[in-house]
């Protein structure tokens, strides 16, 4: 037998192969979607990826210290964006997410699901145990996780509000809080839904409503979910067949190379597709959370097990959404969707724990 | 809320962690199965139900509206086909800024003020969908531009299809009808997407209105694979339409287009009857309109134009239009006093007029006839012989008759309606008015005035009825089985006696000599007929105000001793029944001699200035240029 070099051992061929998979299942999807040809979306995307995938293997052997150390300056950083963002709106006129640099534009919210998950690992880290089930360890953090939130659901952006919301919520449950805090502020939250739900946008809470019930108005705003479902549905076990979606084809489904890239997906692979799908998401999701539960360090474990919650919310509502279990709230669909600011937060994400993961192969285990 | 407080320690938050992180876990899994089951209950159980929304967006069924059956004449020539024509229409459901787009049409199609007015007044009253026709019948060019113009123009829909076609326009109007795309109503009747479909006609009158079923055939279809913004991707199949069957008639297409020519410039109609078989051979009223310009859409203008017309161009005047029947029931009259018994050779003495009552009926003829016996009775028309015999007679006894040859009868023709008039009897005056039937009023019927109204047709079944002494129906359709002709069983002898006194009028000494027939070995027999519309205070009813003057009557057959043809032929306002036989006698020759009959029409086109077309047209530009001034006071 060859012995395997050390450098080579190290790189995570499996986790490339299941990225490359579900990738490149998105690209057969783009390929389709874009009437059989690489342009404008499966060339560009696929090029997307390569490169993001060597910015996470680059990012994977980094000790995770600096992360940690970095994470406050960070989050400070992204919410100085996200004022950025605000102001350039507030000129601009209009709904404003991302700053032009030139080269790329930067969607600082995108930045904001990362810092935060971040910035409470790092918070709960140092936090003495003593002190858990104390104020102190619960005000800082709902400052952290409510003021980027109330800057992007100014911006307005539902969906990313909710995803750092989730990913903050995660990271302080994992943290020990005591579990009443939970249930009284869900019960709270629920309370005061009609309230919230009094501060959102006309079109915010038309896509609530159209949720509720997407039939009142299949040819208006209920379209994008009708059309969804319907090309779900009409998939059926085997789908229609490459290159053969109608719904997405004619222009039925709207953004069915971005949100509603999944019905694209089921309308011509099918059930047995979309299982598959689901599968690959599964796998990844269990390596990240098993990093977690390995990780070496108590910041390791919260900014894993954060960072994970954070790509299982894209999948969940973008999932939700396209199969009408969740209002349209704009999440792409990781890895799969066409679009440069959501793969380059996953693949982040997927860097980083990696390096929790790499981090844990080094040393011993300060807990247990 | 825990009450027992356990040491915090490192130790114990790694515990917790782990634990939390795998409810956390399995809450994410819990949530990709449910996912999951949602995706297979959306793909699998409700598969047939998307997989229908699937096919209903993404094919579109376009009607192809059926070619409609011809509408031919006995010899197979055709009175109504269809010809190719291009079209442009509007979808108001579609049409976004309507301005912009009227305003480009108006350009490109040369639309002039009244046009835009009908797009204007047919958009105010669409119903989402149902097309308005903007301009039908463009030329290949205009199609052109407004065809490469296309995705500036949203709501615009051009069409090639079929257009029906009138070859003698206004000579057959009334006769056929006219076709027209459907309106709002007749689309939530029928409920029949091809009623939507842009080019698809029904028939809104006459002929064309009742033999619809027949006419109509059944559509195509093209099954089209449509973006979701409408556009046409790939044609999947299509069907081709089935054209509706053709409706046979009994009239001659060329007599109908004589007769009408004939009646001029005069308010009119023609009815012509094959005495052997019932088959009307023409029924011309005129003035018409043009079926052509109604079946594309007509003009505000020209619409209006027909509508203000006091020779009633709208309508069928030979089965819509009431008469008094005038002199032209005395030989009707004649054979009821036959058949109840008096003998032809009986004589009364006409001194211009009869006391009836306290009251003198003058007879037309102020000097007086002397002795006058039934045969003179009809040829020299006298009243007088009639208010003198209908008295010893009876009401009763001529009613009877009046209805048997056809008075009052309303025919199974496939006409959407007809006014059948009256014959009035003791019993109907008593039942309708109330009131006793007075001798004045026998003595008035008898010579066709009074409460006796008839329309044209009406009068033509009568002299074909009087001369076969049968009970001859009139047919429009052509049909193999229909049932052998009955005899009224009037005694031929009878018969001949009243054959004979109309044949006198024309070619003896009777009131129409100048309606012989310039054809060797015909002759035609008569009965002249003058109806007063007012009292004599207001006119002689000989000239005058237009509309105060006698309408002119004749009915006649041919040849007189073996009844081929018979005809009626009223003129309104004619000032008498001058008016009216020459008519009948042109038209006759017509059957006998084309040529000659020709030759005389020519000639009286020429004095009025042109054919039917011609002078429509005429008209219709002097109105236009008329309109603008203020209305005219009455018509002079």
């Amino acid at each position: 037998m060859i012995p395997v070099p050390p450098a080579i051992q190290r790189i995570p061929w499996k986790l490339i192969a299941l990225l490359s998979a579900i990738t490149g299942f998105g690209l057969l999807v783009l390929y389709s979607a874009a009437g059989g040809s690489m342009t404008p979306w499966a060339s560009l995307q696929g090029v997307r990826f390569v490169a993001f995938l060597i910015g996470a293997l680059i990012l994977a052997r980094f000790p995770i210290k600096p992360f940690e150390d970095f994470a406050y300056l960070a989050y400070i950083g992204v919410v100085v964006l996200l004022i950025g963002v605000e102001l350039l709106g507030f000129v601009g006129g209009g709904s404003q997410r991302w700053l032009d640099l030139g080269v790329v534009n930067l969607q600082p919210s995108e930045l904001m699901k990362i810092a935060i998950v971040l910035a409470l690992a790092r918070f709960y880290a140092q936090l003495p145990p003593g002190n858990t089930r104390t104020w102190t360890a619960l005000w800082p953090a709902l400052v952290m996780i409510g003021v980027p939130a109330a800057l992007v659901m100014l911006q307005p952006d539902l969906g990313t509000a909710l995803a750092i919301c989730a990913g903050g919520a995660v990271v302080m449950f994992l943290s020990g809080l005591p579990l009443w805090w939970f249930g009284s502020a869900a019960l709270a939250g629920a309370a005061a839904l009609p309230i919230l739900f009094s501060m959102l946008h006309d079109y915010q809470q038309k896509r609530v409503l159209i949720f509720l019930d997407p039939e009142s108005d299949p040819l208006g705003a209920g379209y994008h979910i009708s059309q969804s479902k319907i090309a779900i549905g009409s998939g059926g076990i085997g789908g229609k067949g490459f290159l053969n979606g109608s719904q997405s084809h004619l222009d039925y489904l709207p953004e069915g190379h971005t949100d509603f890239i999944f019905a694209t997906m089921a309308e011509e692979w099918g059930l047995i597709g979309g299982l598959a799908l689901l599968f690959a998401f599964f796998l990844l999701l269990r390596w990240s959370t098993r990093v977690a539960l390995n990780a070496r360090t108590r910041f390791g474990q919260l900014a894993a097990a954060g960072l994970t919650m954070t790509i299982f919310f894209y999948v969940a509502i973008n999932l939700m959404m396209v199969m009408g279990l969740a209002p349209v709230v704009g999440i792409p669909l990781p890895l799969f969707s066409y679009g440069g600011s959501s793969m380059l937060t996953v693949m982040t994400c997927v860097g980083m724990i990696l390096a929790i993961e790499n981090d844990s192969k080094t040393g011993a285990r300060r807990f247990h | 809320m825990p009450r027992r407080k356990p040491p915090i320690t490192e130790a114990w938050r790694g515990i917790t962690f782990t634990r939390r992180a795998l409810v956390v876990g399995g809450a994410q899994a819990s949530l990709g199965v449910a996912l999951a089951a949602r995706m297979a209950y959306i793909s699998v159980v409700e598969n047939d139900r998307y997989a229908l929304e699937s096919e209903s967006n993404r094919v579109n069924l376009t009607l192809i509206p059926p070619r409609r059956g011809w509408i031919v004449d006995r010899n197979g020539k055709a009175m109504a086909n269809n010809r190719v024509s291009l079209r442009i229409d509007i979808i108001p459901d579609r049409l976004h800024s309507k301005e912009l787009v009227l305003g480009q049409l108006k350009t490109l199609l040369k639309l002039d003020g009244d046009a835009m007015e009908r797009i204007n007044r047919d958009l105010d009253a669409a119903s989402g969908f149902q097309p308005v026709a903007v301009k039908e019948d463009i030329s290949e060019a205009e199609y052109a531009s407004v065809l490469v113009r296309l995705p500036d123009l949203p709501g615009i829909a051009p069409a090639r299809g079929f257009a029906r076609y009138y070859p003698t326009g206004a000579a057959v109007g009334h006769l056929i009808g006219y076709v027209g795309a459907p309106n709002a109503e007749e689309y939530q009747e029928a409920k029949d997407p091809l009623y939507i479909t842009p080019g698809f006609k029904i028939g809104k009158q006459a002929l064309e209105k009742y033999f619809e079923p027949v006419l109509r055939g059944k559509p195509g279809a093209r099954r089209v694979e449509v973006t979701a913004r409408g556009k046409v991707v790939r044609d999947l199949s299509t069907q081709p339409d089935v054209q509706g069957k053709t409706v046979h008639l009994t009239i001659d297409a060329e007599l109908q287009h004589y007769a009408a020519r004939r009646i001029g410039p005069e308010s009119g109609s023609v009815v012509v009857i094959d005495c052997l078989t019932g088959d009307v051979l023409a029924m011309a009223s005129m003035p018409s309109f043009d079926p052509n310009s109604f079946s594309s859409g007509i003009g505000v203008a020209e619409y209006k134009w027909l509508s203000q017309n006091d020779h009633v161009p709208l309508r069928n005047k030979t089965l819509s239009g009431l008469y008094p029947p005038g002199s032209t029931v005395k030989p009707m009259v004649a054979m009821s006093f036959l058949e109840a018994g008096l003998p032809a050779s009986a004589t009364t003495f006409c001194g211009g007029g009869l006391r009836v009552g306290n009251r003198v009926f003058h007879c037309w003829q102020r000097r007086g006839h002397g002795q006058v016996d039934m045969a003179k009775g009809i040829y020299q028309s006298c009243d007088v012989y009639f208010y003198h015999f209908a008295q010893q007679m009876g009401m009763d006894v001529i009613a009877a008759m009046g209805k048997r040859l056809g008075l009052g009868q309303k025919f199974p023709l496939p006409v959407p309606s007809q006014s059948y008039g009256t014959v009035p009897s003791p019993a109907w005056k008593q039942e309708k008015y109330g009131r006793p039937w007075a001798v004045a009023d026998t003595v008035n019927a008898t010579i066709g005035q009074g409460y006796m109204l008839v329309n044209p047709t009406q009068l033509a079944v009568m002299a074909a009825r009087l001369a076969t002494g049968n009970i001859v129906m009139p047919h429009l359709t052509q049909d193999a089985n229909r049932a052998p002709m009955q005899s009224l069983g009037f005694a031929a002898d009878h018969i001949g006696v009243v054959r004979e006194a109309m044949n006198q009028v024309v070619n003896g000494l009777g009131t129409a000599g100048r309606a012989r027939l310039p054809v060797e070995d015909v002759k035609m027999a008569g009965k002249t007929g003058t109806a007063q519309v007012v009292s004599l205070s207001k006119g002689s009813g000989k000239g005058g105000l237009w509309k105060y003057r006698d309408h002119g009557l004749f009915i006649a057959f041919a040849p007189f001793d073996a009844p081929r043809y018979a005809a009626a032929v009223v003129i309104e306002h004619g000032g008498g029944s001058g008016a009216a036989y020459p008519i009948a006698r042109d038209v006759m020759t017509f059957l006998f001699d084309r040529e000659k009959a020709m030759a005389a029409l020519e000639g009286f086109e020429t004095g009025w200035g042109g054919t039917i077309e011609e002078r429509m047209a005429r008209d219709f530009a002097a109105w236009k240029a008329g309109a603008n001034r203020p209305p005219p006071e009455g018509a002079a």
